[in-house]
């Protein structure tokens, strides 16, 4: 059964488990427009075109991808700091594309963000303790002064920086030390649900563990969910609970991880776990690579057909004229979209 | 036989306002024709500082080689002239950087920057050169490349300006190519298809290479050396069966333990490094990875701190002693309480 046919309710009780986000048709377009004097638009780049998942409390979803695909996007729009062109989010049971004003608000506090790169997200004018604090300030809450500085020594305790330092500024801490300071504020308001936008990926080696297994631990002691945004492929088996994978716009393959990555079905999800180097000489000397060819293709102009045409190694006739294959329930809890995966 | 490429007790260092940096420490290894050798470590642990000095690159001030010898081919390169530096580069010894757009003029056609060095290395005419290049365009997966040549690098794709930069770095069929986080920038897919035409274009070529990352699963797959950089030194080198199959340094150990692998389900915890990198400003007494190292801590060595050790065979190494590394602990099973 098709994903997208399913009512949200169909898709809540098929599984039996709490759903905190329903993402469903989703589409972010932006706007191309062009003319110097009089703007008229021209196109639109379709960064995310008719996505929809279900994420489960307390899971954490990964979203892979290359570059350009829309992962981001998608993050951003769910939590409506870009409005939707077109269809729905769920959180909580509640609409949040028609939501507005001090009901989105209030929304918000639920839901954070953590960004890739801890040096651009941080303000470099602001103390640590600022920068935790001030949701808190936005929301007036712990408006006592002396209980809210409490409260944010506890936050840099939790995450592993010494409280000692809230009177510091950003570029007095290494990298890993301010995706800390952005988890904290992340969580002041005990959100329930947190977009990671590839959190790790500015972070050094050595210390992209270290804020993997913090995430995990806090994870376990707040009950959080995460949307884990990420092209480092096996960062996302070893943290997430079900991948989705997106390539230009749309969703092509979804599934609980060791599904998908032992037994993947889309070509394009089997190229992009075959191009991921191991690191291990020995697994690589036997390693079959399928190398897929050219890049992706501009997302203001997609393909004709299937959006993998371009590049797809088994394409036939069908990809070509056929709209988009839909996303198929291929085994329990796996969906692919391709003609040839029935 | 002697090595094409020696590097011996390279020093660099690098003297700005806020102190003087550290960067390279005392780095020696060696090359054979057509051997690639992984040099990985972490941000700031002196590869690419590494691989610009022997090049001659250096920005300075502020930096400076202080010390080393760095022999190609019987010549020490770090006592030649600044044109006969010229000559070797780019013929003999090429070099492809993470970033494409820095190392191409954005004005120029890609084609003009290609026959630019065919005219100066090659000798070789407009139309000759203009062919090779297309060749070479073609070799490298650019379709329709005698047309592309007269585009600019922004009409190129990230991954295509990549294979450009390759193509460029092959043009005179160097005996060495330096690839620095070449593909670091790029998507795992687009990665791959880069690796697969180095591979390819190297045993082609019969070519040495040094391949630079921070990525142990890009080199795993085509190094043959691997050689291991922390805080400006040589922690731990050999095979890449030795270093990745029989890890001797803490560092090294730590490393593999905290990356999580795409081929088995990630139940358990990432075992972590504890701390942060060094500050290149301090140069330290004795071990630069002992302020995180857990075997240090373990065994209590309190030597780590004030004494440094020096690169050696491993411990119970009875091959042919390339397998080397700088710590004062033995690691290996039921060793280690008898260092
Ligand atoms: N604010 C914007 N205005 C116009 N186009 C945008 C905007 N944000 C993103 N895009 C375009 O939408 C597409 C998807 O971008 P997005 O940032 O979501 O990709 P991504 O998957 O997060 O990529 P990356 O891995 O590079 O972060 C891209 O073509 C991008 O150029
Ligand atoms: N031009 C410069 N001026 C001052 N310090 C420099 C300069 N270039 C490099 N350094 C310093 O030298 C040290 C080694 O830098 P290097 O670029 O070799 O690191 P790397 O291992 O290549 O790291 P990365 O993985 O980030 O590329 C660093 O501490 C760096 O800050
Ligand atoms: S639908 Fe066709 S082109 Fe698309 S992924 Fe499947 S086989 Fe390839
Ligand atoms: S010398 Fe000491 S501190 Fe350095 S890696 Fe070995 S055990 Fe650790
Ligand atoms: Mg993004
Ligand atoms: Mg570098």
């Amino acid at each position: 059964m098709s994903s997208q046919t399913m009512t949200a309710e169909a898709r809540q009780e098929q599984n039996g488990r709490d759903v905190i986000l329903q993402v469903s048709d989703l589409k972010k377009h932006f706007p191309i427009s062009a003319g110097i004097v009089f703007q008229r638009q021209v196109g639109a780049v379709r960064a995310v075109d008719g996505v929809s998942f279900d994420v489960y409390r307390g899971e954490t979803l990964g979203l892979v991808g290359e570059s350009g695909c829309g992962k981001s996007t998608t993050g951003r729009t769910i939590l409506q700091l870009y409005r939707p062109t077109e269809g729905s989010v769920k959180f909580e049971g509640q609409e949040l594309s028609t939501m507005a004003g001090n009901d989105l608000r209030q929304m918000r506090r639920r839901m954070q963000i953590i960004f890739q790169d801890p040096f651009a997200s941080l303000n470099p004018r602001m103390t640590v303790g600022s920068i935790v604090s001030e949701p808190l300030q936005i929301h007036k809450i712990y408006n006592d002064k002396k209980e809210r500085q409490q409260y944010v020594e506890q936050l840099m305790e939790r995450v592993g920086l010494n409280p000692y330092f809230i009177n510091r500024y950003p570029h007095e801490f290494s990298g890993g030390q301010r995706q800390r300071i952005g988890i904290a504020r992340a969580l002041a308001l005990e959100p329930s649900f947190i977009v990671a936008d590839e959190p790790i990926s500015a972070l050094d080696v050595s210390i992209q563990a270290q804020v993997v297994n913090l995430m995990e631990e806090l994870q376990d002691e707040l009950n959080l969910t995460y949307l884990f945004i990420a092209h480092d492929l096996s960062m996302v088996r070893h943290i997430c609970d079900r991948v989705a994978v997106m390539y230009l716009g749309k969703i092509v393959e979804l599934g609980p991880v060791d599904e998908v990555y032992n037994n993947p079905q889309h070509p394009y999800t089997q190229a992009l776990l075959s191009a991921v180097p191991v690191p291990d000489p020995v697994v690589e000397e036997d390693r079959q690579r399928i190398i897929i060819a050219g890049d992706l293709p501009n997302p203001a102009n997609p393909p004709a057909g299937c959006n993998f045409n371009t590049r797809c190694p088994v394409a036939f006739d069908l990809c070509y004229h056929e709209p988009d294959p839909p996303l198929i329930e291929v085994r329990p809890q796996h969906f692919v979209s391709c003609h040839r995966v029935t | 036989m002697s090595a094409l490429l020696d590097v011996k007790d390279l020093v660099v260092r690098f003297y700005t306002q806020e102190g003087t940096v550290y960067a390279v420490n005392g780095v020696s290894f060696e090359i054979e024709e057509g051997e690639t050798l992984g040099i990985v470590g972490e941000s700031g642990s002196g590869k690419s500082v590494s691989s610009l000095a022997l090049m001659g690159l250096i920005p300075s001030p502020p930096g400076k080689v202080e010390s080393g010898t760095v022999i190609f081919e019987g010549r020490d390169l770090l006592t030649l002239k600044p044109d006969q530096m010229r000559l070797i580069r780019g013929k003999e010894i090429a070099m492809i950087f993470q970033d494409p757009m820095t190392s191409l003029n954005p004005v120029l056609t890609i084609g003009t920057q290609i026959t630019e060095s065919l005219k100066l290395h090659e000798g070789m005419n407009t139309s000759q050169s203009r062919k090779r290049a297309a060749d070479l365009l073609d070799m490298v997966g650019i379709p329709d490349a005698y047309r592309r040549l007269d585009d600019y690098p922004h009409q190129f794709s990230g991954g295509m300006r990549q294979r450009v930069m390759i193509a460029m770095g092959l043009s005179c069929n160097p005996k060495l190519l330096i690839a620095d986080e070449p593909t670091t920038a790029l998507d795992v897919t687009i990665q791959a298809q880069i690796i697969e035409l180095v591979k390819q274009l190297k045993d082609e070529f019969n070519m040495a290479m040094i391949w630079i990352t921070h990525d142990l699963g890009v080199v795993a797959g085509i190094a043959d050396r691997i050689q291991v950089m922390y805080g400006g030194r040589i922690m731990e080198s050999g095979s890449s069966h030795e270093v990745f199959g029989d890890s001797r340094h803490p560092y090294t150990v730590g490393l593999l333990g905290s990356l999580p692998r795409l081929d088995s389900s990630g139940e358990e915890k990432l075992t972590q490094i504890e701390g942060s990198p060094p500050d290149m400003r301090n140069e330290p007494k004795g071990c630069p990875f002992a302020p995180r190292c857990d075997v240090r801590e373990t065994l209590q060595l309190e030597r780590c701190w004030d004494e440094r050790p020096l690169l050696e065979t491993v411990p119970g190494n009875g091959g042919d002693g390339a397998h080397i590394m700088s710590c004062w602990a033995d690691i290996r099973e039921g060793v280690a309480e008898n260092v």
